[in-house]
């Protein structure tokens, strides 16, 4: 279990999916960096990411971590947002077999663990179907 | 630079080693390795590991088994690079012999997995990956390997079939191979309907957890023709490289873009490519993960990995035959030593000790080791001299 600090730092990404872009050659990355993989500038403004996009890949977990225990069988997938940034997130309020590549799905802010009895409530962001 | 020899390789039975401790696997191992190569001495040391500290709660290796293999105070030291940290390892100790800092020098790897529960092992394993942004949402390294398996599958046509046969080759190879942990046969429909883990992944497309080391002995290519009582494998290349942590940062999740750059440049340093190989021991952690491996290093086209695999062309007696070992999936994955286990195996071979499994007039072997989803990656040629 970790303290408090390592959570809080992630939130503005996980909370309000906020990245980096680069104001050189405009490449978005998320989570922010402080080098430009593309073009190696150093400064960069915060965006935050569109909430739509498509499912690239996706698996249903079986065999989960130790937190993730009471929600097995949960699908996670890469997600492609509309500017063409992926993120790897949970696919929720849908069956397993409703799961396909290129589905539709929408961004939402979702509680995603808890860190055992005593620990932190952790959220973030997972994909739903977009009906 | 001056050419480097592998003169000594040592490895034991895999397995869950219950009565065994990470410190008397290591020793048993690098003894082999010592007595193998037929030296009274060794001048530096490198150890690889991915997780020690979480296995079994200990760092320091390279103090821990210098002193316990009785070589203190030689150098000694741990190098980590997740599931590649042998590969790593082994790299160091060539540079090292290569740049004429060292004589001989002993390359070990080890992971003593067994002694944490399933979850305690599905975490240590997990590090591999990205902790915030893939493993935060609840991924394991079956889930990563799946998403791949799924996009390999969606964009190329490749079938749950094809992917189960990496299992049943390896399987098969593993059966002659005394060290192997799992030596049992299986067939494509038992893995396709073993329990899933992560789908389309079942229990019989991961490789286990594996307690185990395995050692080599490097010096010069020029002692090694002076000392050597067996026949000569010289290292003639040598490479690693990188790659996007997280597999969505990639720009195609199926391509494995660090094995792809790495084999470039230790095809280069050897002046050969792909087809002057004889034979294979590739990174197999999932079925896929092969699959994906024999397409970066150029073996098959890519996109054909699957349809190769099912041919036939990667098993003994094949075009271009892949882990004869049994690979990580029969033999046994024990991470931080795989690595080091692949280059035992390729001198086996190239030494035409390999018995039932021997591929015949094997004169060139190449080793791919990577980490977590190929974000490391070390390839290694070696030649018999």
């Amino acid at each position: 279990m970790s303290t408090s600090a390592r959570y809080w730092r992630e939130i503005p990404q996980r909370y309000r999916l906020e990245a980096g872009q680069c104001e050189k050659c405009g490449a978005i990355w998320f989570p922010p960096r402080l080098v430009c993989k593309q073009c190696g500038n150093r400064s960069f403004k915060t965006i935050r990411l569109p909430e739509e996009g498509v499912v690239k890949t996706f698996t249903v977990i079986r065999v989960p971590p130790t937190d993730f225990a009471d929600q097995t069988p949960y699908a996670i997938g890469v997600v492609e947002l509309s500017n063409g940034v992926a993120v790897q997130c949970q696919i929720g309020d849908c069956s397993p077999d409703e799961l396909k590549t290129g589905m539709p799905v929408r961004i939402e802010f979702r509680k995603v663990k808890e860190e055992g009895e005593a620990g932190i409530i952790c959220y973030g962001y997972k994909a739903v179907p977009q009906r | 630079m001056r050419d480097v020899a592998v003169i000594g390789i040592g490895m034991m039975k895999w397995g869950e080693l219950w009565e065994k401790s990470l410190r008397t696997i290591f020793v048993e191992a690098a003894l082999k390795a010592i007595d193998d190569a037929g030296v009274d001495h060794i001048d530096s040391m490198y150890v690889g590991c991915m997780s020690s500290g979480l296995f079994v709660g200990q760092e320091h290796l390279g103090a821990l088994l210098a002193d316990y293999l009785g070589v203190a105070p030689i150098p000694a030291v741990r190098v980590e690079s997740a599931c590649a940290s042998g590969g790593a390892a082994f790299r160091q100790g060539f540079i090292e012999v290569a740049s004429g800092m060292s004589e001989i020098v002993l390359v070990g790897g080890v992971e003593k997995m067994t002694d944490v529960t399933g979850g305690g092992a599905t975490f240590a394993l997990s590090t591999a990956a990205d902790q915030e942004y893939e493993v935060y949402n609840g991924v394991t390294f079956p889930g990563l390997y799946a998403m791949m398996a799924r996009a390999h599958m969606e964009r190329y046509g490749t079938t749950r079939k094809q992917i189960a046969q990496v299992a049943v080759k390896n399987h098969e190879n593993g059966c002659k191979n005394p060290h192997a942990q799992y030596q049992m046969k299986v067939t494509v429909d038992q893995v396709i309907n073993s329990v899933m883990v992560a789908d389309p992944l079942t229990i019989l497309d991961c490789s286990p957890i594996t307690d185990g080391a395995a050692a080599v002995v490097l010096c010069p290519l020029e002692l090694a023709k002076k000392i050597a009582k067996k026949p000569i494998v010289k290292v003639a290349g040598s490479a690693a490289a990188t790659d996007s942590i997280a597999i969505h940062q990639r720009k195609d999740i199926t391509h494995l873009a660090a094995a792809e750059q790495a084999a470039k440049m230790a095809y280069k340093m050897a002046n050969v490519g792909p087809s002057d190989i004889d034979l294979a021991e590739v990174h197999d952690c999932f079925t896929i993960a092969e699959i994906c491996a024999i397409e970066a290093l150029g073996f098959v086209e890519r996109g054909k990995g699957g349809a190769a695999t099912e041919a036939g062309e990667t098993a003994l007696g094949g075009r271009i035959p892949i882990n004869t070992s049994g690979g990580l999936k029969s033999k046994g994955h024990p991470v931080g030593a795989t690595g080091v286990a692949q280059i035992c195996e390729i001198v086996t071979q190239l030494r035409n000790d390999a018995g039932e499994r021997q591929v015949k007039g094997a004169k060139r072997g190449l080793a791919q080791n990577m980490g977590g989803t190929c974000a490391s990656c070390t390839v290694h040629i070696l030649e018999v001299v």
